[in-house]
């Protein structure tokens, strides 16, 4: 993970790689290794997902003007690669093809979100909890 | 494509984009090809089966061939790719080699990954972090923010000729693979004549095959013979200018480098007669040398070799005339005006490149423009002159812009007092945590190619930064001892 030809930086075990509530004008990709995806809510933490090698996250900091939603942490020793907002929002204008990619995960994300939901929705019923408010697809 | 910079015989003027004689070449252009006046047929498009030959499999002739056939394949159509490339990548040794510095910018590293194509350690033989400016009067080291591994420094074959097993992946060969992992043959014969019928070109290889295609991709470097062919197909294509580069490589083993040269890429602003610029770029277990001046010749490559702030970066004892091989290859200094006809596209060196730094990162930004034009909008010249040309303007535009930034690094090299205050700025700069990096910015994306020259122009006449040079100006002026500051590359 350290070789000489490694690209990106190596992020220990436990290493913090961005914190909900921290602005973001970066996205990464891993190189190596595999990270922990997080929520924190009233100082609980809840792992939403783990992400490994070749994975691109914090994209949403390059679209929208919000704080990171997610606090991402290395599960192992991760490398990861830093890609500046600056450098893709200057390509993107030149060629949009670049957004194929992010495109392409939202929409998988999008996906996996839908299932997540009607599974919970089912785990609720199953368990004889009604939703308030009915869920639209 | 060598990671190399500035160059005193070809001024400002020489790509000024209104010069009569470049006009003249235009007009000459148009003559050859009344298509040109018309935008030719322009309802020529790819479609489920049609043929496309990309002649030449460096990296723009692999990425062309990558983004066509991923694109194509987002839209539901069946395309058959042959990749001509009579030379092996994998072999050992130099046969493969594509004659370059092998610098893998940061933006380009950056722009691969959000494509999806991240680059291994196996093909990467050293991750840069850092510059190191030397200079008559000190050195200084320049770190990425982040200090994080942007750069990537690649073999582009199977490495010099003293190398019978190679231990890496070369960067030609990983990006060829992955062309033809998304269904492209491989066509190991040397193309030797090109020709149109019924509109149709044709390409004649070496081994007395002829096959016509709906489009032909020109994807060879400068010193390929083949690119005079298109000279006289009429089709306006006149080939880009050239100049001389130096290219060594040196063996020094892993543990040497990692000691001496460390994870820097270092660069030279010497005052020896024809040299403008020189880098030391650490790999694996070798050292690449490049240089770009005037009249670049062997004799050139020694003089720098045996400089003093050459022989304190690499290991007490090393002798500048072992070296395990050497090159004299032609780059592109000055693009093509019309890298394009019905059927025919020219992308990387044989088109349009940027000026002395970041080739690679061309070949990139046209071969995938180019794979864009011919999958969304056709195959037509109108096409490629209204969707691919833009691109090629823009890097044309940039270089002008360019000559000025590089005429600005000649004034620092010929002046030592200016080269002084670059020092002490920089210095300060990189000693200093936080603060704006003006100058350091600056000479980074110089150096690594890494923004538009446009954007650094632009950053070159910032007043924080004339003021923070005026500042240093006075004590610059004064006689100094010979080194003003010394970094210890780790």
């Amino acid at each position: 993970m350290t070789g000489n030809g490694a690209l990106g930086r190596v992020y220990e075990p436990g290493e913090v790689i961005v914190r909900q509530g921290d602005e973001g004008d970066c996205m990464f990709v891993i190189q190596d290794g595999e990270v922990d995806i997080l929520v924190e809510e009233d100082g609980a933490e809840a792992l939403l997902r783990v992400a490994g090698r070749n994975e691109i996250l914090g994209e949403m900091a390059i679209f929208e003007h919000q704080p990171r939603s997610a606090t991402v942490r290395a599960r192992g020793q991760a490398r990861i690669l830093t890609l500046d907002k600056r450098n893709f929002l200057r390509r993107i204008n030149e060629d949009p093809s670049l957004a194929f990619q992010i495109v392409e995960i939202m929409s998988r994300r999008v996906r996996e979100l839908s299932q997540e939901v009607l599974e919970l929705k089912a785990a609720l019923s199953a368990s004889g909890v009604t939703p308030k408010e009915p869920i639209r697809g | 494509m060598t990671n190399v910079t500035c160059h005193r015989t070809f001024p400002v003027g020489i790509l000024a984009p209104k010069t009569p004689r470049r006009e003249a070449r235009v007009a000459a252009a148009i003559a050859m090809d009344p298509g040109r006046q018309t935008g030719g047929e322009a309802d020529l498009a790819l479609e489920d089966g049609s043929r496309i030959a990309v002649v030449g499999s460096g990296p723009a002739g692999s990425l062309f061939t990558y983004f066509l056939l991923e694109m194509a394949g987002r839209v539901g159509m069946k395309l058959a790719v042959d990749i001509y490339e009579p030379r092996a990548f994998a072999q050992a040794g130099p046969v493969g080699c594509n004659m370059c510095g092998g610098i893998i910018s940061e933006s380009l590293v950056q722009n691969l990954a959000m494509d999806g194509v991240n680059l291994p350690p196996s093909v990467v033989q050293r991750g840069i972090d850092a510059y190191v400016l030397h200079t008559d009067v000190g050195s200084v080291r320049i770190s990425t923010p982040g200090e994080e591994m942007r750069i990537g420094a690649v073999h582009r074959g199977g490495g010099p000729r003293d190398v019978t097993e190679a231990k890496w992946e070369s960067f030609d060969h990983h990006l060829q693979a992955l062309a033809l992992n998304l269904g492209a043959q491989l066509v190991q014969t040397r193309v030797d004549e090109v020709s149109r019928e019924d509109g149709r070109p044709v390409l004649r290889g070496r081994d007395g095959t002829a096959q016509s295609y709906d489009l032909v991709v020109i994807a060879v470097g400068v010193n390929s013979s083949i690119l005079k062919s298109f000279e006289g197909l009429g089709i306006g294509y006149e080939r880009p200018k050239v100049t001389k580069t130096l290219i060594r490589e040196y063996y020094l083993g892993e543990e040497a480098i990692n000691k001496h040269l460390g994870t820097s890429m270092h660069v030279f602003l010497l005052d020896i007669p024809r040299l403008e610029f020189a880098a030391l770029i650490p790999k694996g277990d070798y050292v690449t040398m490049c240089l770009l001046g005037e009249d670049i010749d062997h004799a050139l490559g020694d003089a720098f070799a045996d400089t003093p702030e050459v022989r304190a970066v690499m290991p007490p004892g090393w002798q500048p005339d072992e070296k395990s091989c050497q090159c004299l290859p032609h780059i592109n200094i000055h693009g093509v005006e019309k890298p394009f006809a019905d059927r025919i596209v020219f992308i990387g060196d044989s088109g349009v490149t940027r000026l002395y730094k970041d080739g690679i990162g061309a070949a990139y930004r046209t071969a995938k423009a180019a794979a864009r034009v011919a999958v969304f909008d056709g195959i037509s010249e109108a096409a490629f002159r209204k969707h691919y040309q833009p691109v090629c303007e823009s890097i044309m535009s940039d270089n002008r812009i360019g000559e000025v930034a590089f005429i600005m690094t000649r004034v620092a090299r010929r002046l030592r007092f200016v080269r002084r205050i670059l020092l002490k700025v920089t210095t300060r700069e990189q000693d200093r945590a936080g603060g704006r990096k003006l100058l350091s910015s600056i000479l980074w994306d110089m150096f690594s190619g890494s923004a538009p020259y446009g954007d650094i122009f632009r950053r070159m006449v910032n007043p924080g930064l004339i003021a923070r040079l005026a500042v240093a100006l006075p004590g610059s002026l004064l006689p100094s001892r010979r080194r003003d500051h010394t970094e210890v590359v780790t």
